[in-house]
């Protein structure tokens, strides 16, 4: 009887201990980010007298990120599984350039067009992913290799079809959607030009996609297999189809960042989208999803995006030429991987 | 070695050994699974560091703190799994680590030369350029052999040799160890094939858990003795009754012929489990059992013969299938293939039953909750809330979250694959319990295990495999240790 009181007195005091450790382990990993992210927010406010804070900038930011961040959102998913999509730049471009050219091609135009070529778009992209994911899930294939096959593949396949230069789209059908805001007036009253409809996509996006992660049966199953494939295989998952799935859906992230670029600069370009698939990694890993798989969430990776995009823009601010950039980005993804991991030690002690 | 003394966490693996080998001799090492054999080896070689015990070479205590120090004291170890680079040449992968070099280059020439020297010496034919993932196994041990005394060893440490030798690849190898032993040179030698061992031993030590039983000259010492030492124990009475099997309890598994090639080929299997009962699997590790049970849970897809559930025929195409018809297997590996460990309980307990607890795709967190929390309560999971991630949990309580995982399903047929690997006495009675109450609720067991009291205080039937076969079945009444061993070893068929 004295056993069994003093066994439970340690479950219950273990059960404490646990329930502080979790309570840590969630502070940490979630709270991590925005508080970087606030610290750096304060300095670069300091450094640049102020300019940082204005409604006018932080709108530029949101905006500049956007489409970083979309694409972000199909790498998490992609990372999740402990896979990687190197495809995503090209598809950017590819998809740009066969939207502009379908509606150059269409005899309507307006409303009707917009969402044809959306769609079109959408196709492309997801008909990439779905190619991306084929090897991976039948041949047990790389995706490191498969996606960068794409990326080679959907790049050339983009500047062929554009003959080398960017395709001018003839319809003003999509201005609103690359330029136009939302709340102009409201908004205007505290000094904002609004939120721009580019950056409505990405809070929609991001939201939808955080519902589905977390909220879904298919989320739960890409954790599963990021977190132990055979686990998940001998549990009756169908681990090839939910893997297909989140290639896909990079696949189609890539296509609307692909729609709002073009509709953005009137054009689609075989060469925007150049080194994005390495900045939607970074985003990924800034927000704290380890490439080893099993862990992640869309909003960190919204956090991540807007980290960099921040860090951007401030240098721009401070007139810091684009070399000194690069070398200050990449030491901030260096720091924010190693923090990561000093972070998961302390935890596991 | 004297007095060595190995714990890992919940298990002491090796309780104050002493064990010793001449120059010159072959040392058979025998026990049942687990009985600490391989702990011990890998203290000599390195690979583990005991907690307490004195090695001494050649009379002078011998600080063995890594692979490397035991290199340099002329041990060398030749694993079950070869430890060969499978696209380096037979050359490079004889001499890695200790290339000859030439001004700092590699020196191509003079390797093969070293090589050659030594196999010539020994009469060994191997071929040399040729990468080490196209020889047979044979050649691939004939290497190990010849990489071991290339690093001047004088003892040689080989762990179950024989199993994946044909017979004349066998007397190859006991041609050399004669030639070897004549030259000095040292042997433990692993097996379970006891019946070749008076061909080869000079003298032979039992283990048991973890303890030195006897030492005897291979003379001394014939095959039903040894048996009876290294199973030696009584049954341990902490079992629970079983309940009789009833005269008309339907047969719920009936597995007709099956053949798998996935892992260990699995043969011609066929057996039936009715209603409340549980059938053993005995074997020793590596004789098929578990690829059995994988078989039929789809987790490795059968090539032949067929699987009735209650009556019904299940083509089994993957896990999905078989889960769907009713089977549920409990892996031997919790942590690889049972568990998601960064995921909590909660989630771990739904994986396998998702779609009972989503609507429309949504899961119904109120739904995942209730369920873990009844499942917690009921088979008494140690964790502070279904939302602790199952990493940090103790390895018994990550056990009954596997459990908890197959129980939501109300499964008909309950594969278990060495149910209580790992864990304490206390969470072993409660699974031993919990297996009983699933016969109760009609369903059928196949327990694989290699504990031999467990197989024995926990089944109704017992089925002995060996190399993927069905080689005997026994009554649980006329069930005796001995027997079993015999026939697991292939010293009666």
């Amino acid at each position: 009887m004295a056993d069994e009181q003093k066994v439970t007195a340690e479950l219950e005091a273990g059960a404490e201990a646990a329930h502080a450790r979790a309570n840590r382990t969630r502070l940490l990993r979630t709270g991590g980010a925005i508080v970087a992210l606030a610290i750096v927010v304060v300095i670069v406010n300091i450094f640049s007298h102020g300019a940082f804070l204005t409604p006018g900038n932080l709108t530029n930011v949101l905006r500049q990120i956007t489409y970083n961040a979309i694409l972000a959102i199909g790498q998490t998913f992609v990372i999740i599984t402990a896979g990687i999509d190197l495809s995503v730049g090209s598809l950017i471009e590819l998809t740009g350039v066969v939207m502009a050219s379908f509606a150059n091609a269409m005899p309507f135009d307006g409303f009707p067009l917009v969402v044809s070529t959306l769609i079109v778009g959408l196709a492309v992209g997801c008909a990439a992913g779905f190619v991306n994911a084929v090897p991976v899930v039948k041949l047990n294939l790389p995706p490191f290799i498969t996606t960068l096959a794409m990326m080679l593949m959907a790049r050339g396949l983009a500047f062929k079809l554009a003959h080398g230069r960017p395709v001018a789209l003839n319809s003003d059908a999509f201005n609103t959607m690359g330029t136009g805001f939302f709340l102009q007036g409201p908004l205007s009253a505290v000094g904002s030009p609004g939120i721009p409809i580019p950056v409505l996509w990405m809070a929609v996006l991001v939201a939808i996609f955080a519902v589905l992660l977390t909220r879904t049966r298919f989320g739960r199953y890409v954790f599963a297999i990021g977190g132990n494939e055979e686990a998940a295989r001998l549990a009756g998952i169908a681990v090839g189809r939910v893997k297909t799935l989140v290639y896909v859906i990079s696949g189609g992230c890539a296509a609307i960042a692909g729609m709002l670029l073009m509709a953005r600069f009137h054009s689609g370009s075989p060469n925007t989208g150049i080194g994005s698939e390495l900045q939607s990694i970074a985003a990924v890993v800034v927000g704290g999803t380890s490439l080893a798989g099993g862990r992640g969430s869309v909003v960190s990776t919204f956090f991540g995006a807007l980290l960099i995009g921040m860090l951007n823009n401030v240098m721009n601010l401070l007139g810091i030429e684009s070399y000194t950039q690069d070398i200050v980005l990449g030491a901030v993804i260096l720091l924010a991987v190693i923090t990561d991991e000093l972070r998961k030690r302390y935890l596991q002690s | 070695m004297s007095g060595i003394v190995k714990t890992f966490p919940g298990v002491r693996a090796l309780d104050g050994v002493s064990f010793d080998v001449r120059a010159g001799e072959v040392h058979a090492l025998v026990g049942e699974n687990g009985a600490g054999k391989s702990t011990l080896m890998k203290i000599l070689a390195g690979a583990y560091i005991a907690d307490a015990g004195t090695i001494e070479i050649d009379g002078k205590v011998a600080a063995i703190d890594g692979p490397r120090a035991a290199e340099t004291l002329g041990v060398g170890m030749i694993y079950q799994e070869f430890n060969l680079v499978p696209d380096l040449s037979v050359v490079d992968n004889l001499l890695l680590g200790h290339e000859p070099l030439t001004r700092g280059f590699l020196d191509r020439r003079a390797a093969v030369a070293q090589a050659g020297s030594v196999l010539s010496e020994l009469g060994i034919a191997l071929p040399l350029t040729l990468p080490a993932r196209k020889l047979t196994v044979a050649q691939q041990q004939l290497t190990e052999i010849s990489k071991a005394l290339l690093r001047k060893a004088r003892l040689i440490v080989m762990d179950e040799p024989t199993a994946a030798l044909t017979d004349r690849e066998i007397d190859a190898l006991f041609v050399l160890i004669a030639k070897l032993k004549a030259q000095n040179v040292a042997f433990v030698y692993i097996s379970h094939r006891l019946e070749e061992l008076p061909r080869i031993s000079d003298r032979i030590t039992v283990l048991r858990d973890g303890k030195t039983v006897e030492t005897r000259p291979t003379a001394d010492l014939p095959q039903d003795e040894m048996i009876r030492l290294m199973v030696g124990r009584a049954l341990n009475a902490h079992f629970p009754e079983l309940p009789p099997v009833a005269e008309d309890a339907p047969v719920v598994l009936l597995v007709n012929r099956l053949a798998s090639t996935a892992g260990v080929p699995v043969t011609d299997v066929s057996f039936s489990v009715r209603a409340g009962e549980i059938v053993g699997l005995a074997g020793l590790v590596g004789a098929g059992r578990t690829d059995i049970v994988r078989a039929i849970a789809g987790a490795d897809v059968p090539v032949a013969g067929s699987i009735d559930v209650a009556g019904r025929r299940v083509v089994v195409h993957g896990p999905h299938s078989a889960i769907e018809a009713g089977i549920a297997l409990i892996t031997e590996d919790r942590k690889a293939q049972g568990l998601v460990l960064g995921m909590n309980v909660r989630e771990n307990t739904t994986l396998a039953h998702l779609d009972a607890f989503a609507k429309n795709g949504f899961v119904d967190r109120a739904k995942e909750n209730e369920t873990t929390a009844r499942e917690i309560a009921e088979l008494r999971i140690r964790t502070p809330s279904g939302e602790q991630i199952v990493r940090n949990l103790s390895g018994g309580t990550q056990q009954k979250v596997v459990l908890a995982k197959w129980l939501i399903g109300d499964a008909q047929v309950y594969l278990f694959d060495e149910p209580t690997r790992g864990i304490d006495v206390g969470a072993k009675a409660e699974i031993y319990a919990l297996m009983v109450g699933l016969l109760a609720r009609g369903a059928g067991i196949v327990m694989v295990s290699s504990e031999l009291p467990e197989v024995l205080g926990m089944s109704h039937r017992i089925l002995v495999v060996r190399e993927g076969r069905i080689r005997a079945e026994f009554a649980r009444a006329d069930a005796t240790p001995d027997k079993v061993i015999a026939v697991a070893t292939g010293v009666a068929a």
